[in-house]
């Protein structure tokens, strides 16, 4: 799974509809699956799923229906109702689309994301607009997803979520990607860890990346000292601090 | 063919179930049909009883409801909600897709010549069409090369709001000025200048030539070649105009 991350008017949306052949490339060369996306077949789209950023369904259908549809484009599809347990909305499976929730039609755009049986998934910005709980239990779809074997792109601006989800992360800032690698290589590496006590009543804060010198240093002059380093926190940078750091540039 | 049946179906469930389109573009024609044809359905108008002449008139006006008016509204609804664009993303070919949803407008238009016809029948003592063949074909020429006008609006039609204000601007006033309700041949001078180079003035008179006065089709090449024009214009109009994915966004 491959997350793209980036500010509103980052390039993200642009990317993945590339991707998915809406759009021609302005240079380079673009492949997915070993085909130029924007001369594909309709061979080459049985094999993709898209979830576009805005919801894109028949309000008046059912959800049921709305699945059927839409399996029925496909020459191998999955069963309809697995695909509507899967995204968890099988009490809904006789409502009109009109009725749902937001967050259900997204859940329903999933469904019909997946009802094609595809191996590459392309979802943007799948979770704008849940309600936390939702939002984890989107999370554990997708993660259902990447255990069967998918290649799943997945855009999002929020970071908790590329963190919780994606294998590889790219930063994208104004058409180009900044920094890539796993979650955990761009919130390790150049960024500072952060060490923050309280003395003779002032908040300090110190920033380092040699964390355990720095550390045995403060702690080793405070006793020396006898005092006590108040309210001492040492906090590694999250995707958050990358992010904030490499977008604000 | 699995999958242009496949859409054909899912269209006519998607039509029928949207009873606000379903009612203007189908029932409107036959409640205006009902409604003066008690009025004058037993004057005499252009040399002929009130009842077949409106009962033609009816069927150009609902080749003008549903073929133009109601897929032109639909196809920009479909648009700016993205269902078009998310079509486009699944195996479904969009010549299948576009045939399909033609296919689907001809046979509600059957449907609603058919009512017509049994209505005008049961009711005001109208004869059945005595060359059905040729009526047949009348109809197939409107439906498409309105069909044809009505794709062919959409590029003018920004966004899913505005749809039904544009196309009842354009509509409503050429179903009155063509003649579908009453004789042009007592309209001002300057109206029958402008329903003079109208196609739904020559597909009207093309029905009631044929279902009135007992015409062969093809003794009214004037009529159908109009009709067959302004359908290569609305063709030239929708291969430029017609857009699949939104135009606001």
């Amino acid at each position: 799974m491959f997350g793209l991350l980036g500010p509103n008017g980052a390039g993200k949306t642009t990317t993945v509809e590339i991707l998915e052949g809406y759009r021609p490339a302005d240079g380079g060369s673009v492949e997915v699956l070993g085909v130029d996306p924007h001369h594909a077949s309709t061979a080459w789209r049985e094999r993709i799923g898209v979830m576009l950023q805005s919801s894109s369904l028949y309000p008046g259908l059912t959800v049921s229906e709305s699945v059927r549809v839409f399996a029925g484009y496909y020459t191998k599809p999955r069963d309809p109702d697995e695909v509507i347990e899967l995204v968890q909305l099988d009490e809904k499976r006789d409502a009109r689309v009109r009725t749902l929730s937001g967050g259900q039609k997204r859940r329903l755009d999933l469904a019909l994301a997946l009802v094609g049986d595809p191996e590459v998934i392309f979802l943007d910005e799948p979770t704008t607009g849940f309600d936390p709980g939702a939002r984890r239990t989107a999370w554990d779809t997708v993660r259902n997803l990447r255990a069967l074997g998918k290649t799943i792109l997945l855009t999002t601006h929020y970071l908790d979520e590329a963190e919780q989800l994606a294998d590889r992360v790219a930063l994208l800032r104004e058409g180009l990607i900044v920094r890539e690698g796993t979650p955990a290589e761009l919130t390790g590496g150049a960024v500072e860890t952060e060490i923050r006590y309280r003395r003779n009543g002032a908040d300090v804060i110190e920033k380092t990346t040699d964390v355990t010198r720095r550390l045995h240093e403060l702690t080793t002059q405070a006793l020396a000292r006898g005092e006590e380093l108040d309210e001492l926190e040492v906090r590694r940078p999250t995707l958050e601090d990358v992010y904030l750091e490499l977008t604000s540039q | 063919m699995r999958l242009f049946l496949h859409e054909l179906r899912t269209e006519q469930r998607l039509f029928w179930r949207n009873r606000e389109a379903a009612f203007f573009t189908f029932f409107l024609p036959v409640i205006f049909f009902l409604v003066f044809g008690s009025i004058y359905g037993n004057d005499t108008i252009d040399g002929v009883r009130g009842a077949p002449f409106l009962e033609a008139g009816m069927i150009g006006y609902g080749v003008a409801s549903t073929a133009f008016a109601g897929l032109a509204i639909t196809m920009v609804i479909r648009r700016e909600s993205g269902v078009l664009k998310r079509i486009r993303a699944t195996p479904l070919p969009p010549s299948t897709y576009i045939l399909s949803v033609l296919a689907s407008t001809f046979i509600t238009f059957l449907v609603e010549a058919v009512l017509l016809i049994v209505l005008g029948r049961l009711l005001f003592s109208v004869g059945l069409p005595s060359r059905p063949l040729s009526l047949l074909a009348a109809l197939v020429l409107g439906a498409a090369a309105f069909a044809a006008m009505g794709l062919g609006l959409t590029g003018a039609v920004r966004s899913a709001e505005g749809s039904s204000a544009v196309v009842n601007f354009v509509y409503l006033p050429m179903a009155i000025i063509s003649g579908t309700f009453f004789s042009p041949a007592k309209y001002p001078s300057f109206l029958r200048a402008i329903a003079d180079v109208l196609p739904l003035t020559y597909f009207t008179k093309l029905t009631r030539d044929v279902m009135v006065r007992h015409h062969h089709i093809w003794s009214e090449t004037g009529s159908i070649g109009v009709v067959a024009l302004w359908g290569v214009i609305g063709l030239v109009a929708a291969v430029r105009g017609f857009r699949w994915q939104p135009r606001e966004s």
